[in-house]
């Protein structure tokens, strides 16, 4: 954690589907021991934004850098070194459906140690009694929840004790008293491991209570709104947009834009484009 | 309950004013009048009026019905200037009015319609070519894993393999035995009919040996399994990416052709010229039994049969089977990973997958046929 490097850094990445441009010019810094939030309106490309930074998606211009080291640019196997240092939960959990729950846990940790399989299984019924699933070793994903799944998902991504924990949506559908007990998990995880942890999130409570660093994708404009501490962003961001979504909304009478009462112009947005110009 | 609808809704035209009357009670069940039937006459007569007033004094009750009426109504009136009066409708009606107005329709969300014929048949054209380097890469990827596989690189579970075995290998027995029997049954009675006229049935072993080991068993087996094994192979790998299983197992640094498509390949390669043979033998006891009841005795025909055949055909049949085990196991692979995120995706790339690997087998027995009467065997 004495590095002054920044753990994860990325250069004015644009991101885009063919030619349909999702976010463009997305420059921040994650520290070591950060528990980096993003966030931002639905569909405006918070897990686009995750999936480029795990490598699965290419960015159509702009660099992503581990510890100084240029992932967009690195061949097969720097990129693997560096891969290996991850652990991803997805939205759905995405257990592999022909695989127990334990199997699940206990396939990287296989391929990855020399452990003895006594010891792995000690390890699996570990994990999974840390996000509250022990005794479900041998159940297969389609017999247990949505919530369930997803709390198996963060135990696989946290088998091998990875320095980069992402996280997508991971309270999302979860009850209250369970999304808490994550929130307590992922600083554990983070002051115990000393793992720089990244959320996808739009848990304002979650964003409060973990979050050490943030960046807000704004979907008007397709690029970042902000970066910083979310508790200071609430508070302090220059951008009104910004500490609306934070507050939920509430300080600011704008919430919905207002229409005007009589007729001919009702587009309060002034970064929508009128439409109805067929007649 | 009202029933008729224009009790509902009228409209007086007056010059370049629209005054609306709204009335009784609007229930999606009660059939509220339409946009198009009730007010787009007067509306459009005489050309767009300055503006519409409403007035809802004998309105009773309402539900969305009169909502999304409002709402076209009030699009309408954006397009063409005219004053569309608010204030003049109830609060609650207005207040909903605001909730649908207050998001803009995004203009990316019609961005897919409006397109010209050339555009689809220029892009239809350059998906082939997609398409085919999709393919080639596949290909290309698969020989990679192969040869990782042979110098010990590669990694899947072991199990996987296995159960794609018993699953490609034991559990077909039944259906290809059927398949088989009933195939060699056609051919000894087609044949018998024919080769009776010129007294020559006994060559009906010959006909349903030859047929079956050269080409029948290999097909049918081949056909069998594309529909059984290589449909499930694109179902299960089309779901797992719906899942995001394979983005999983990437990024926990496992390969998905070495993990996934290796050991279905390799199952079905062994798989399948073992199937074959089992489908010739098969198919040979099914003419056997039809003649025998045509009055050849079992020895006759046993002995013709071992005569017909030579060690040539029999080779033939298991390279096919070698041949269409991989094809059957690309194909459903291939379209499995190519699949894309919804269920509705699922299903098509397991038809694609059917086709494919049924007129892939097509196709290489064609060659097959060629390349044997090029050199002669």
């Amino acid at each position: 954690m004495s590095e002054p490097a920044p753990h994860i850094k990325v250069e004015n990445l644009t991101m885009a589907y063919g030619s349909f441009v999702v976010m463009r010019d997305i420059t921040f810094a994650i520290n070591h021991g950060d528990v980096f939030i993003i966030m931002g309106g639905s569909g405006c490309g918070k897990s686009t934004l995750l999936r480029h930074l795990i490598g699965l998606k290419e960015p159509a211009l702009g660099e992503i850098f581990f510890e100084n080291v240029n992932f967009t640019a690195a061949d097969r196997e720097t990129r693997k070194k560096i891969t290996r240092k991850f652990g991803v939960m997805y939205q759905s959990g995405a257990l592999w459906s022909s695989l127990t729950l334990a199997e699940n846990v206990a396939l990287p940790i296989e391929q990855y140690t020399s452990l003895k399989s006594s010891q792995i299984r000690d390890l699996v019924s570990y994990k999974l009694g840390l996000v509250g699933l022990g005794g479900f070793e041998d159940f297969y994903p389609a017999q247990i929840s949505g919530g369930m799944c997803k709390r198996a998902g963060i135990a696989r991504a946290m088998a091998l004790d990875p320095e980069i924990l992402f996280l997508d949506e991971p309270s999302a559908g979860l009850d209250p008293i369970s999304a808490q007990r994550l929130d307590d998990l992922i600083i554990h995880l983070r002051d115990s491991l000393g793992s720089t942890i990244v959320i996808v999130t739009h848990e304002l409570a979650s964003i409060f209570a973990v979050g050490t660093n943030s960046v807000f994708l704004d979907n008007q404009t397709r690029t970042m709104g902000a970066t910083g501490d979310p508790n200071e962003l609430r508070e302090k961001s220059p951008r009104e947009d910004v500490r609306l979504f934070l507050n939920r909304g509430v300080p600011d009478e704008k919430s919905f834009p207002q229409p005007p009462s009589d007729g001919t112009n009702s587009q309060a947005s002034p970064a929508a484009p009128r439409q109805g110009s067929h007649s | 309950m009202n029933d008729d609808s224009s009790n509902l809704l009228s409209a007086d035209r007056s010059g370049d004013r629209l005054e609306v009357f709204l009335s009784g009670s609007w229930h999606i069940n009660s059939s509220p009048p339409d946009f198009a039937s009730s007010l787009a006459t007067p509306l459009n007569d005489g050309g767009p009026p300055s503006s519409i007033t409403f007035d809802t004094s004998a309105l009773d009750s309402y539900d969305s019905s009169l909502i999304s009426l409002l709402l076209k109504l009030h699009r309408q009136c954006e397009s063409t200037n005219t004053r569309f009066d608010r204030d003049s409708l109830p609060g609650d009606v207005n207040d909903l009015l605001d909730m649908a107005l207050a998001v803009p329709e995004t203009e990316e969300g019609n961005r897919r319609q409006d397109r010209r014929f050339f555009y689809r048949v220029g892009s239809a054209s350059l998906a082939i070519v997609d398409e085919l380097l999709d393919l080639f890469n596949f290909l290309g990827e698969c020989l990679f894993a192969i040869g990782r596989l042979l110098t010990g690189r590669a990694r899947f579970r072991h199990r996987d393999f296995w159960v794609t075995v018993q699953e490609s290998g034991a559990e077909a027995l039944p259906i290809v035995a059927l398949i088989s029997v009933l195939i060699g049954m056609i051919l000894a009675f087609v044949g018998s009919h024919q080769l009776s006229e010129f007294g020559a049935s006994i060559y009906v072993a010959d006909l349903v040996g030859i047929a079956m080991v050269r080409e029948m068993g290999a097909i049918m087996a081949g056909v069998i399994m594309s529909g059984r094994t290589g449909a499930n192979f694109a179902a299960q790998l089309g779901s797992m990416k719906v899942n995001e299983e394979i983005d999983a197992l990437r990024t926990f640094g496992f390969n998905p052709i070495d993990f996934l498509v290796i050991p279905r390949i390799l199952a079905l390669v062994i798989m399948m010229p073992l199937l074959t043979v089992y489908a010739d033998i098969i198919g040979i006891l099914g003419g056997m039994i039809v003649g025998v009841t045509m009055g050849i005795s079992f020895d006759q025909y046993f002995n013709q049969t071992i005569n017909s055949l030579d060690i040539v055909a029999c080779m033939i049949g298991i390279t096919k089977g070698f041949v269409f085990g991989f094809i059957i196991a690309g194909a459903g692979c291939l379209r499995g990973m190519q699949s894309g995120g919804s269920s509705a995706a699922v299903g098509s790339a397991t038809t694609s997958a059917v086709v494919t690997s049924i007129t892939a087998i097509i196709i290489a027995d064609a060659i097959f046929a060629v390349l044997t009467t090029i050199l002669g065997l």
